[in-house]
């Protein structure tokens, strides 16, 4: 399916009036209330609140891994509502990256292994998509580590080899959930500064679910969620009286 | 990616022995238990390839070569005056009791051929002369019968020429030594002219067990066959008819094949069970790793593709380790030829298309479960 020129094409991320229900009858629930999001080029956008608020389906829903009852979402001038399944997952599959709470890196395959998934799915072949991993290895401070396997690494460098995997095919959106909940302080700081830097890249957008209040810092944006609605949106001087609150 | 997908399922030792071994286990059952039946059925149509007669005249109600129903000995006459018979001779079979050295009772197959032509006489001679089978008392024995377990228990080694031994009270001189295959009863064989069976066998009402007939040269031997059976209203089988009579015979009459069915059909099931619990709880253990290749643009065409090369590899090698058990098993037999074993070229493709069908099976409880995955559950924590 051709992708569709989006009205909000000068935004990374634009949803729009999303709606999404689980469950049907008395089961019914509704997690996405007519939801309205955006983020930008070049930043760093938090989505912040409770358990249970919706953030993760609103990630799922612009990650394209999840279907939505009404609305619209476009995702760097790309309608994701109307396509197939098929296009979709074309789509997700160059342009978004993802970071996983529990890294998702598979244990019995080698670091470089690992971080060459996403340029495979592309079509890559095996020794151009294991050299790139490397370097990407290598940005990311594991350099010489890429023969070993997942188990043999801390948390931290866990989710430093999922960030080279999220960012090895270059894709424009990195979607992060809760990158930082499974990482002691220190670590989960070193990861929101690869993040950081990865979103000041230029045509680039940096997405996180968190709960984490250290990562609050980080933000060039911060939505908030609660019962499947955004409360507030917090940039400039809001946002930096929000940090210091939470912080 | 197909790569990786081996290299998941590698990486997962405990999940590889077990899938590789179910279907090694698999294999040698379907391929061992039928290489048995297979020899086994070759027993029951040995003893025509050992007298290699070119039509087999019989009673008519006989419907297979190991059995017997007395003739006429005017039946020959009968059949010897039908139009394109070049030569027809009598037959005697049957089981009797041989007494070794060391008095011991021996069950024996018992040949009588005809004494002046000998045809139906055993293709191959270890030792001796066939021919001093028309001097009286004469037998020649095959190398089972010479086994120092059979007709030679008491003299501490094989039968030789020259030796003797009893039948019902009779002496009985070996005069020759032959290679023969072994019979579908298991007993060896001992040939005698016609005449000399006649006075080792208790004595009956008819005697003649069948008669062994040539066409003459340049006439069919179906065509000879249909006549003899048209005339003489006897029934009269060239090789290949009484071969596929006498299988048929077996598979109708006895619970032989369905036995061996039965264990071949259990290797099958087996299998699958084995192969799709293991390949299954595979994927359910997986199913993360799964998911986020989903996300990350795998399509679910990409990921059956991972599941099936996956699957069908621990086939292949399944199935090989399989059949070389069976193979070592087939290695272990041959020398004392028992158990039968056979393995036909054909069976072990259809037993290879047996395993990937396994394979597949497997594979779809894991397919089934991949292509409902939502993508999304990777950011369920």
């Amino acid at each position: 399916m051709t992708p569709t020129a989006s009205p909000h094409a000068d935004g990374a991320v634009r949803v729009r009036g999303v709606i999404k229900t689980f469950g049907v009858g008395d089961a019914k629930t509704v997690a996405l209330k007519g939801i309205d999001f955006s983020a930008a080029e070049g930043e760093l956008h938090l989505v912040v609140g409770p358990s249970g608020c919706g953030k993760t389906t609103l990630l799922s829903v612009v990650a394209g891994t999840l279907d939505w009852d009404e609305g619209d979402v476009s995702v760097f001038g790309t309608r994701l509502d109307g396509m197939g399944k098929g296009a979709v997952t074309r789509f997700r599959r160059s342009n978004i990256g993802f970071i996983f709470q529990q890294f998702n890196l598979i244990p019995t395959l080698t670091l470089v292994e690992n971080v060459s998934v996403p340029l495979l799915l592309n079509g890559a072949g095996r020794r151009t998509a294991e050299e790139k991993a490397a370097q990407l290895l290598k940005q990311v401070g594991l350099e010489g580590r890429g023969n070993k396997r997942p188990t043999q690494l801390s948390g931290g460098q866990q989710q430093r080899v999922a960030i080279a995997r999220a960012l090895v095919h270059e894709p424009r959106l990195l979607i992060c959930d809760e990158p930082t909940s499974a990482l002691d302080s220190a670590t989960g700081h070193q990861i929101m500064d690869i993040l950081s830097g990865v979103a000041r890249a230029p045509g680039r957008c940096v997405i996180i679910v968190t709960h984490d209040p250290r990562t609050h810092r980080y933000a060039d944006r911060i939505t908030e969620m609660e019962d499947g609605r955004v409360t507030r949106v917090l940039d400039g001087a809001a946002l930096g009286e929000f940090v210091s609150m939470t912080h | 990616m197909y790569l990786l997908a081996l290299k998941m399922l590698l990486g997962d030792r405990a999940k590889y022995i077990m899938l590789v071994g179910g279907l090694t286990f698999s294999s040698l059952l379907m391929t061992q238990q039928n290489g048995v039946f297979q020899g086994l059925l070759s027993w029951t149509t040995s003893h025509m390839r050992n007298m290699r007669a070119s039509i087999w005249v019989v009673e008519s109600r006989v419907e297979q070569v190991n059995e017997t129903k007395a003739l006429r000995d005017t039946d020959v006459n009968r059949v010897r005056s039908v139009d394109g018979v070049d030569f027809a001779v009598p037959l005697f079979q049957g089981v009797m009791k041989a007494r070794a050295a060391d008095g011991s009772d021996k069950q024996v197959q018992l040949i009588g051929l005809h004494g002046g032509t000998l045809y139906g006489r055993p293709a191959v001679m270890v030792d001796g002369d066939i021919s001093q089978l028309r001097v009286p008392n004469t037998v020649v024995v095959d190398e089972l019968a010479a086994q120092p377990t059979r007709l030679g228990a008491g003299l501490g080694r094989s039968l030789k020429v020259g030796d003797t031994f009893e039948i019902n009270d009779r002496e009985a001189r070996v005069v020759g030594i032959c290679k023969t295959e072994r019979h579908f009863f298991g007993y060896p064989y001992v040939f005698t002219s016609y005449d000399q069976a006649l006075q080792y066998a208790p004595r009956q009402r008819k005697m003649l067990s069948m008669i062994l007939a040539e066409p003459k040269p340049g006439i069919p031997a179906e065509e000879v066959a249909r006549r003899i059976a048209a005339e003489t209203g006897m029934k009269a089988y060239t090789v290949p008819e009484f071969e596929r009579s006498t299988v048929a015979w077996i598979w109708r009459n006895t619970g032989i094949p369905a036995s061996f069915m039965t264990t071949i059909i259990l290797g099958f099931v087996v299998g699958v069970a084995v192969s799709g619990q293991t390949f299954y709880s595979f994927v359910l253990e997986n199913l993360k790793n799964l998911g986020a290749l989903k996300a990350m643009g795998a399509g679910n065409g990409l990921l059956a593709g991972m599941l099936l090369f996956q699957a069908i590899t621990v086939g292949v090698i399944g199935y090989g380790l399989g059949l070389g058990l069976t193979a070592l098993f087939g290695l272990a037999v041959a020398q004392s030829g028992q158990p039968p074993f056979k393995l036909v070229p054909l069976y072990l493709v259809q037993t290879f298309g047996a395993v990937l069908v396994i394979c597949v099976l497997a594979a779809l409880f894991g397919i089934r479960k991949v292509a409902r995955l939502e993508p999304a559950i990777v950011f369920r924590g």
